[in-house]
């Protein structure tokens, strides 16, 4: 009878152990924004789907801050509400905080702004902007309920890839590429456009993001592809294809680093130290890239 | 060939005529267009004109879920007629056809085909119904919680198609749409670049099948 007592408790525990560890994990996961439908009625309401059209039709909704052809929802999936596609959810609630990359405490706006000078190859939109103002509301109306302040909540940026078993190769990566990317990316890396519209984001050239980006980095890259590419075909790459074809496509010419002050050098030095992962300055077919001969401008809004 | 000509060129192969109305244009039958535009309206040996089927401008056949061939991308129709003739696309209509079409007979008409006017939807209609609602969420959102992609998100805005890949999904009857997508989700159709098409329809549910392709059906077309 004791034993019995004993025992069976004990398999309870071990078992009610297991059912919390994954009801654990699946909690983590599965934060979910409200939907749209939960967008309120009044001006609040009318400014949180002003900013879900700017980051779905950034160059339509934003056309004096946008120098691309690019939309915030290209990186950002499904509106800025997908796990591991850098959602907004867990991006509006890790603000204010300090970036190494121009050295100051970063309100949200200001990180924002920092995604159309880089991302967008744009200009930034002024603070209290009504741009800035309407992407602030769509992501605050997305983050209802997320903790604060919680920087390592998951899903949120994209999951780091552990380092490559094989250092990345652009021979691998072009046939990766043409094989998985050019269908809807094209061989050139131009994107597809119909009836004036955006269909596929181009990847590189004088339309993409420039050198100062967060994806032009190969490691930033290839933790998106291998998330989210080929589109809905998450996690189809092998992690060593990912790496392969985030080096084949941030070792082609994009507009040039905001930064820049006249020397390719100066600025792979400065800005670009990281040879392994980071293709600026580096001579590929033949040509430097960021050399002014071979680079687009940064930042050509349109005046 | 002087503008005069080449006015009149585009003109009959706008309106899928080709070559069968110019007899001075078989001067030109090297492009293949040319060749293409006169397996479409005449057919070539035994395979029958495409247009008995298809409809004399590619706009297909509702009725018996014929597709709509006219602006679709050339790699796409090419692919289906290689894919016909291989046996891997289940047809039993196509199958015979297509195997006796050579590769650049299939490039031919693929590329004439092509040429054709693109679908155009000025606006999706209103979605009334339970129904209409589910498909064209799906169809403009999609669901990530299964990741299924918007379907527009590749088959461009409103479904017009990208090519040379992705074929339009308006000006297709509800039947010929809904046999597809279950063709897929039962292996009868090859699965796709990157296997993402039948991927994506094993994750959509039966009346969701019928939902998106009678919605999609309801689109008007220019």
């Amino acid at each position: 009878m004791h034993k019995t007592t004993f025992v069976v408790p004990f398999f309870l525990l071990a078992l009610l152990g297991q059912t919390a560890q994954a009801g654990v994990d699946t909690a983590i996961a599965q934060f979910s924004p409200p939907p749209d439908s939960a967008i309120p009625a009044g001006p609040f309401g009318d400014m949180v789907k002003l900013g879900k059209n700017i980051f779905n039709h950034t160059r339509e909704y934003a056309p004096k801050y946008v120098g691309n052809s690019l939309s915030c929802a290209n990186c950002h999936l499904a509106g800025g509400r997908l796990a591991d596609s850098a959602p907004l959810w867990a991006a509006y609630p890790a603000y204010p905080a300090y970036r190494s990359k121009n050295k100051k405490v970063n309100s949200y706006q200001a990180r924002l702004q920092g995604c159309f000078i880089y991302s967008m190859n744009g200009k930034a939109p002024p603070l209290d902007s009504n741009t800035l103002l309407a992407l602030e509301s769509y992501s605050f109306f997305l983050s209802k309920g997320a903790p604060v302040g919680d920087e390592k909540m998951a899903g949120r940026g994209f999951p780091k890839l552990p380092a490559p078993a094989e250092a990345p190769d652009l021979t691998r990566g072009k046939k990766v590429y043409e094989a998985s990317c050019a269908l809807c990316h094209n061989s050139n890396g131009a994107g597809r456009v119909v009836d004036a519209k955006v269909v596929f984001p181009p990847l590189w050239g004088k339309n993409s993001y420039n050198w100062g980006a967060g994806m032009h980095s190969v490691s930033t890259a290839a933790s998106f592809i291998h998330a989210n590419m080929p589109f809905g075909m998450p996690k189809t790459l092998t992690e060593q294809q990912a790496w392969d074809v985030a080096a084949y496509i941030n070792s082609r010419p994009r507009p040039q680093d905001p930064r820049f002050k006249g020397s390719v050098e100066e600025t792979r030095v400065k800005f670009h130290p990281n040879t392994k992962y980071d293709y600026y300055g580096q001579t590929i077919d033949g040509k430097q890239l960021g050399n002014p001969a071979n680079t687009p401008p940064a930042s050509t809004v349109p005046k | 060939m002087n503008n005069h000509h080449r006015h009149i060129h585009i003109t009959a192969m706008v309106l899928g005529l080709g070559l069968t109305l110019s007899p001075w244009l078989t001067a030109q039958a090297s492009s293949a267009e040319s060749i293409g535009a006169q397996i479409a309206a005449k057919g070539i040996g035994s395979v029958p004109a495409c247009a008995t089927c298809h409809g004399m401008k590619g706009q297909g056949n509702p009725q018996a879920s014929f597709p709509r061939l006219a602006g679709m991308g050339a790699d796409y129709l090419a692919e289906q007629l290689t894919d016909y003739a291989a046996g891997t696309r289940n047809n039993p209509i196509m199958t015979p056809f297509a195997k006796q079409l050579t590769a650049a007979q299939i490039h031919d008409v693929a590329e004439y085909y092509a040429h054709l006017p693109t679908a155009k939807v000025s606006a999706l209609p209103t979605a009334t119904t339970a129904q209409e609602k589910m498909a064209k969420n799906l169809l403009v959102h999609g669901d990530w919680s299964r990741t299924i992609p918007s379907c527009f998100a590749c088959h461009g805005p409103n479904g017009v198609g990208v090519k040379p890949g992705f074929p339009a999904l308006v000006g297709q009857s509800a039947s010929y749409t809904e046999e597809q997508l279950n063709a897929w989700q039962q292996d009868h159709r090859p699965a796709g670049a990157g296997g993402l098409m039948a991927a994506v329809a094993k994750r959509l549910k039966p009346d969701e099948i019928t939902a998106i392709a009678s919605y999609l059906a309801k689109i008007p077309v220019q």
